[in-house]
């Protein structure tokens, strides 16, 4: 294992910004090409009426509602782990920051945009901000749409800051790299950047702000999200649990978005030597924790539901257990548990591969949680007369699979025009200055367990 | 103020479906073809729920109109962004199109699945559209609608009363579907008034109501059923 050092550093960072190669080419114009289809079909539904989606009476939620959640979900990898990495002060997580931080701001803009686009009239979403208007109509407070708006757009905030705050030496490293219009652009962005004490003190000081209170807003989001469903009164979505069950789940997600983020990166940019297998291995660790959790939430709602005995609850229940619902059901048991358990839960396997293959596991196993939450409870509400089936078109088929192409798309993109692994934290790691390391925080015992 | 309310007895339902038919009429509920019908499509403000019990040869069929309930602690209002899902003084849940944005929340929060989304803007097989209500707005593509207890209905006669200087007598407001049914199985009425006659069914030993236990608090009473026939 090799440690790079400075202008090695700089070089190896720098080399995907200033040399562009035809596979970045291809990768956009593939991924783009995508991403223009699922928006020219949202375009289409709009134009044409949502009825062209798969959705009917009485499923009026689907694919949409269910990418909405897994969006969100898969944010809360980056900037929580970062976050909380950056208060216990883990050194290995200099390399792993960035990469995490990046995913939550993008798959945090992707999730926001389904509230819009599952909408039936979507050029009013406006009203759902409390804009003054002259009619003095407000949104309704109540509504746990409108605390979504609130929490989503908070923490979008607050991570764009969050990632942004750590890019600033960076762009002035590539600003003082280059000539030319890209001198021009990446110095507006370091905001006249020097690298005096009293910058380097001040970014400090904001990252510690920053760290400090995105943890609470990522909670609370996800929670936020569950609410969506638990205040509603339907069959298996009204429970209490759901709030962290939820946050479980989102997190759970997010670190099988960022190994998998992690590896393609280190592959097609040749980080081999800054993104060890032991980053990998940590993250695995950390998956299985929240494997186990989520494992126990799913098992905890099914008990509870079982030996409530509600007869609307137990129509659902059956049906997602050993009915139509049951194949969807035990594959994301497979995904989300079995899987993960065996694959990181021995030594052996916890490779890099195995961690990947894990992580395709808990994405598949993931969303199909959000599903099986949404559909079949709403496909069984109570009176046997009002049932009704969900059956998904290609409109809502290739907006959902638009989505996961917009990811990359806005990656690669993000890849190209800034430093993915983060410069200066990776050199303050090669020679820690107590100046940019709060004292207290270095003493901490977590600081030294080097995780 | 008054507090509207229903009355369906089930031992007069005879399941003809003539409520449906009148509801359709009054109120410009869009047709949407056998197609998109087939596909979950179709907006019944009103439907028969028809249910079979026990097995052959003991089998009893069963009607039961389900309409909004107009539920007191609705689970539709609170849950609307917009405040498009709203409760009225005289206790209505009322539904405003123009503020509605369409995010069918309030579809999936109501226990009875009482309300249709329009997925499409409104057509209708002809000759219907010679015959709109235009008492009625009609709903453009994207918003939710449902029963309203013929609101229109309610305001006319609540005009006509204060012209000629008088209070609304009970059985004067007759939505579409009561005014319709040939068995007289639906009644509307004031269930503030005690003396009205949907109060008086509804405190009969027979009244209850749907789906109770989801705490809803519905103004629609169904009179169950005291023979099997």
């Amino acid at each position: 294992m090799t440690h790079p050092t400075g202008d090695r550093i700089n070089q190896d960072l720098l080399r995907p910004l200033l040399q562009t190669s035809w596979r970045f080419y291809l990768l956009v114009a593939l991924f783009g090409g995508v991403v223009l289809l699922a928006l020219g079909m949202w375009f289409r539904q709009m134009y044409l009426g949502f009825g062209v989606s798969g959705i009917s009476w009485p499923v009026y939620w689907g694919f949409y509602v269910t990418s909405f959640v897994f969006w969100i979900g898969i944010s809360h990898a980056g900037t929580l782990i970062s976050a909380i990495l950056r208060l216990v002060n883990a050194a290995w997580r200099r390399p792993v920051t960035r990469c995490a931080e990046v995913i939550t701001a993008f798959a945090l803009m992707i999730g926001a945009m389904f509230p819009i686009i599952h909408l039936g009239r979507p050029w009013l979403a406006f009203w759902l901000a409390p804009y003054p208007s002259e009619r003095l109509i407000w949104p309704n407070f109540r509504s746990p749409l409108v605390w979504d708006f609130f929490a989503i757009n908070t923490y979008l905030t607050g991570s764009v800051l969050f990632l942004f705050l750590p890019m600033i030496p960076d762009f002035a490293v590539v600003r003082d790299k280059s000539t030319g219009l890209r001198r021009k652009i990446y110095g507006a962005l370091s905001f006249g950047w020097r690298g005096t004490t009293k910058q380097w003190h001040r970014l400090e000081t904001a990252m510690q702000i920053m760290a400090i209170a995105i943890v609470p807003v990522a909670v609370s989001v996800h929670t936020i999200v569950s609410f969506d469903f638990s205040m509603a009164p339907v069959p298996m979505w009204q429970s209490t649990i759901f709030g962290p069950y939820f946050v479980a789940g989102a997190i759970f997600s997010g670190i099988a978005g960022l190994i998998i983020a992690m590896a393609v990166l280190r592959k097609f940019l040749h980080l081999e030597d800054y993104l060890h297998p032991v980053h990998f291995e940590n993250l695995a660790k950390l998956m299985l924790v929240m494997g186990l959790l989520w494992g126990y939430f799913v098992f905890n709602e099914r008990l509870v539901t079982y030996y409530g005995n509600g007869p609307g609850e137990m129509a659902v229940f059956w049906r997602t257990q050993r009915e139509s619902f049951a194949p969807l059901y035990w594959t994301m048991v497979v995904c989300n548990f079995v899987l993960p358990l065996v694959i990181l839960g021995i030594k052996r396997f916890r490779t890099i591969t195995g961690a990947v293959i894990a992580s395709f596991g808990v994405l598949i196993g993931m969303w199909l949680e959000r599903f099986l939450i949404i559909v079949p409870s709403l496909g069984h509400k109570y009176l046997p007369y009002s049932y009704g089936v969900y059956r998904p078109q290609p409109t809502e088929i290739v907006i959902a699979a638009g989505t996961f192409a917009a990811m990359v798309l806005l990656y690669v993109l993000f890849a190209k025009f800034v430093p993915i692994i983060s410069i200066w934290e990776l050199k303050a790691g090669e020679h820690p200055s107590p100046e940019l390391l709060p004292t207290a925080l270095e003493e901490h015992p977590l600081g030294k367990l080097h995780l | 103020m008054p507090k509207w309310g229903m009355a369906a007895d089930l031992d007069r339902c005879t399941g003809c479906g003539a409520c449906v038919t009148a509801c359709h009429a009054e109120n410009n509920i869009s047709t949407v073809g056998p197609e998109q019908a087939a596909r979950g499509r179709a907006k019944h403000w009103l439907r028969i729920e028809r249910y079979w019990e026990g097995d052959f040869p003991d089998v009893h069929l069963k009607f039961r109109p389900v309409m909004c309930q107009q539920c007191d602690a609705a689970p539709c209002e609170p849950v609307c962004p917009t405040y498009a899902s709203h409760h009225t003084d005289d206790g209505l849940n009322a539904q405003v199109y123009n503020r509605c944005i369409g995010t069918r929340y309030c579809a999936n929060a109501c226990p009875y699945n009482a309300r249709f989304f329009d997925f499409f803007n409104p057509s209708w097989d002809k000759p219907l559209h010679l015959q709109l209500n235009p008492d009625v707005s009609l709903r453009e593509v994207g918003v939710m609608e449902k029963c309203t207890f013929c609101v229109q209905r309610i305001k006319a006669t609540q005009i006509q009363a204060k012209a000629e200087e008088r209070a609304v007598r009970d059985g004067e407001i007759q939505p579409a579907c009561a005014q319709s049914c040939p068995a007289k199985a639906l009644v509307f009425g004031d269930l503030s008034d005690p003396e009205s006659e949907v109060s008086r069914l509804a405190r009969s030993g027979r009244g209850s109501k749907l789906l109770e236990d989801v705490g809803t608090y519905p103004n629609v009473n169904y009179l169950n059923r005291q023979a099997q026939v």
